[in-house]
């Protein structure tokens, strides 16, 4: 690859405060702060943002879709977790 | 996550798994996926074939989006009100930005942007030939608006539910982002139709050149079709060009009448049995020209790319060059949490 | 001239911001299409676009903005000599936009802490052009301390666009400001961005030497006359027309 090459960066928007932010698409840039500065103009130019991270991509790690089973199908069998395993009375109620 | 085959390579060797994988339960899968109207992620297994198509069309899609600046970007200077040169300097904007979007689309499936760009300046790649017509006039700016875009828009709103998730997401992004691109071409050629008779004239005489040019955007009738048939099987595509070019048709003609322009087209009637508009036989000599390299503009379009990324070499160099002596400053910048 | 306009605006301050921001959007609009990379296309627009935004608040002030952009000769022009200079190389464009968007920001500032006619205008702008003056910092600091051939192009690029700086400290009739000390504000921000970006402050004269005057009193350089044709052109050949 030639130098001028600049790596690719993940961005991250928050669209208004008391939400987390989210992933907004990509964008490369040569240094975090033009990423953030270019991360603005690109994906916050119609005012859907307050907040904005930029990551390398090379620092995710992402799991893999083939331990996708082993990863997220032992969460499935485990209803307890939910509120509505339980039963309750009727008319009870603030529960 | 631009390198997700070299992701799997190495991941298969850190496994010390056998280099030849049987692919029959991952060709399952995927076919099960695609056929439930699921989405196919990055780092799926998916085939070869695929996945050169998405690249292949995803890049043409950017380079579109990137070329098609220069023939609105030529008004931008001559815009003829404040308001007008605010809205094609937004517009042509947007357009950066989908190219932007679209590249980085294409990265997921493991091709870099500037490979994709070197692809495009050396003609390995091609951009819609619609972008090899000049724009001659201030209507131009509006026709492409109005046609152009529209015809765009009819060709990708389909594509939002595309079955690659990285390219419908963006597909998604830049729907919504055009909305205004088509009704700002159409409000343009309304103000020149209702205005004076030589803003009239400019019009109709835009309308005119842009017309069949823009019905060529869907591409070659179905049955001389190359990529079609594959591609709706595996949902990247999911209606026909005739299909597409007969509903573009059927929308522009009512529209054209409450212009107050004609289409250049004297078969153009509805057919009541048909329950659509037939239209007159398309030169697809023309539209072949255009491709090869034969088109008003294929040489300036193309020349005009390479000397703006030659030109900006220098800048990229630098701030690579800043940023490899600055690193510590860089990493610490993580104080973007807020 | 005294304050003619509706509501008691000076009209020549109106004009003198006013076309500034106006010229100096047209210039970065000029860059469409021929950017150094996609994400500085979307940059430069951002920045023109505020600035044109500025530029038809100010002009509507004073009058009818397309008559005024569109209708006046070149000798009407009030903005500074600066912002019509042509964008040259990148490094030419960001040295522009450096000079201008410091002063910009030291301007408004004042401006808006103040409660002249300008203020709320004032108030809007000086978010927009802080980030311009971030977007050239950043830039003169990539360009100075990048390679040995952006290092010069930028250094060239000062140099170059030195002498037209002192015309943005002259008073203009109807702006309460200082304007010794926002002169001095701006010579030592300059000279910091500078410093940082291993560049020399250039030494030469920041003003010309005709006495004719300069952009503020419709006084220009030749290529302004061109920028103006190509762009009055479309609006003057259609007199009357609506667009």
């Amino acid at each position: 690859m030639s130098t001028t090459d600049w790596p690719l960066w993940e961005v991250f928007v928050r669209s208004r405060r008391g939400l987390s932010h989210t992933h907004a698409g990509s964008l490369h840039a040569p240094d975090a702060e033009l990423a953030l500065r270019n991360a603005r103009d690109l994906y916050t130019r119609r005012g859907e943002g307050v907040s904005i991270w930029v990551v390398p991509a090379t620092a995710i790690t992402a799991s893999s879709p083939d331990e996708k089973d082993p990863f997220f199908e032992p969460a499935a069998d485990k209803p307890y977790r939910h509120p509505t395993f339980y039963e309750i009375p009727e008319g009870v109620k603030h529960l | 996550m631009a390198t997700a085959a070299a992701q799997r390579t190495a991941r298969t060797e850190a496994d010390g798994a056998p280099d030849t994988v049987d692919t029959t339960a991952y060709q399952h899968a995927f076919d099960a996926a695609v056929a439930a109207d699921e989405r196919i992620e990055p780092r799926d297994w998916m085939p070869d074939a695929y996945r050169a198509t998405l690249v292949r069309q995803i890049a043409q899609h950017a380079h579109s989006e990137i070329i098609g600046m220069q023939p609105e970007a030529n008004w931008i200077t001559r815009a003829p009100s404040l308001r007008r040169k605010a809205i094609l300097m937004a517009k042509v904007q947007d357009e950066a930005g989908h190219g932007l979007y679209l590249y980085s689309a294409a990265e997921t499936l493991g091709t870099s942007r500037d490979e994709l760009l070197d692809k495009l300046h050396s003609g390995r790649q091609k951009y819609s030939s619609i972008f090899n017509y000049p724009t001659l006039t201030w209507a131009d700016v509006g026709a492409i608006g109005w046609l152009v875009d529209g015809a765009a828009i009819t060709n990708q709103v389909p594509l939002c539910r595309c079955s690659y998730g990285p390219y419908a997401r963006a597909m998604v992004r830049i729907c919504k982002e055009e909305s205004f691109h088509q009704r700002q071409g159409y409000e343009l050629l309304l103000a020149l139709s209702k205005g004076t008779p030589a803003q009239h004239a400019m019009a109709q005489d835009a309308v005119d050149r842009w017309w069949w040019p823009s019905l060529m955007m869907f591409g070659p009738p179905d049955d001389e079709s190359q990529h079609s048939a594959q591609s709706m099987e595996w949902k990247i595509k999911r209606h026909s060009n005739d299909e597409l070019r007969q509903r573009f048709v059927d929308i522009c003609v009512p529209q054209a009448e409450s212009l107050g322009l004609t289409l250049p087209d004297p078969d153009l009637r509805w057919n009541e049995e048909r329950g659509h508009y037939d239209f007159g036989p398309i030169d697809w000599s023309e539209f072949r020209e255009v491709l090869k390299g034969n088109g008003p503009c294929n040489e300036q379009r193309i020349t005009q790319r390479r000397r703006a990324h030659d030109e900006g070499a220098w800048v990229r160099e630098a701030a690579a060059a800043y940023a490899a002596k600055h690193t510590g400053s860089a990493g610490e910048t993580g104080a973007t949490r807020a | 001239m005294t304050a003619t306009g509706p509501a008691t605006v000076p009209v020549t301050a109106a004009l003198a911001l006013g076309d500034d921001a106006l010229v100096l959007s047209h210039r970065l609009g000029e860059w469409a299409g021929h950017a150094p990379a996609l994400e500085e296309e979307v940059a430069l627009a951002n920045i023109a676009l505020d600035l044109l935004g500025q530029a038809r608040v100010l002009l509507s002030l004073a009058g009818d903005e397309d008559e005024l952009a569109f209708l006046r000769e070149e000798r009407a022009f009030r903005n500074l000599q600066l912002v019509e200079q042509p964008n040259g190389d990148f490094a030419h464009t960001i040295a522009r936009q450096l000079y201008f968007s410091v002063y910009q920001q030291l301007l408004h500032t004042e401006l808006a802490a103040g409660d002249g006619p300008f203020a709320p205008l004032a108030a809007k702008a000086v978010k927009e052009v802080a980030y311009h003056r971030d977007h050239a910092e950043q830039w003169t600091l990539r360009l100075g301390d990048g390679t040995e051939t952006s290092r010069e192009r930028m250094q060239q690029a000062c140099d170059a666009l030195w002498r037209f700086t002192g015309e943005m400290f002259q008073p203009v009739e109807g702006l309460d400001a200082d304007w010794p000390s926002l002169e001095a504000r701006w010579l030592e921000y300059i000279g910091d961005v500078l410093g940082r970006a291993t560049l020399t402050v250039p030494e030469g004269p920041r003003t010309g030497a005709w006495s004719a005057g300069a952009g503020r009193e419709g006084v220009h350089t030749e290529s302004f006359g061109r920028m103006l044709a190509e762009m009055q052109h479309l609006h003057r050949s259609h007199p009357g027309a609506a667009w």
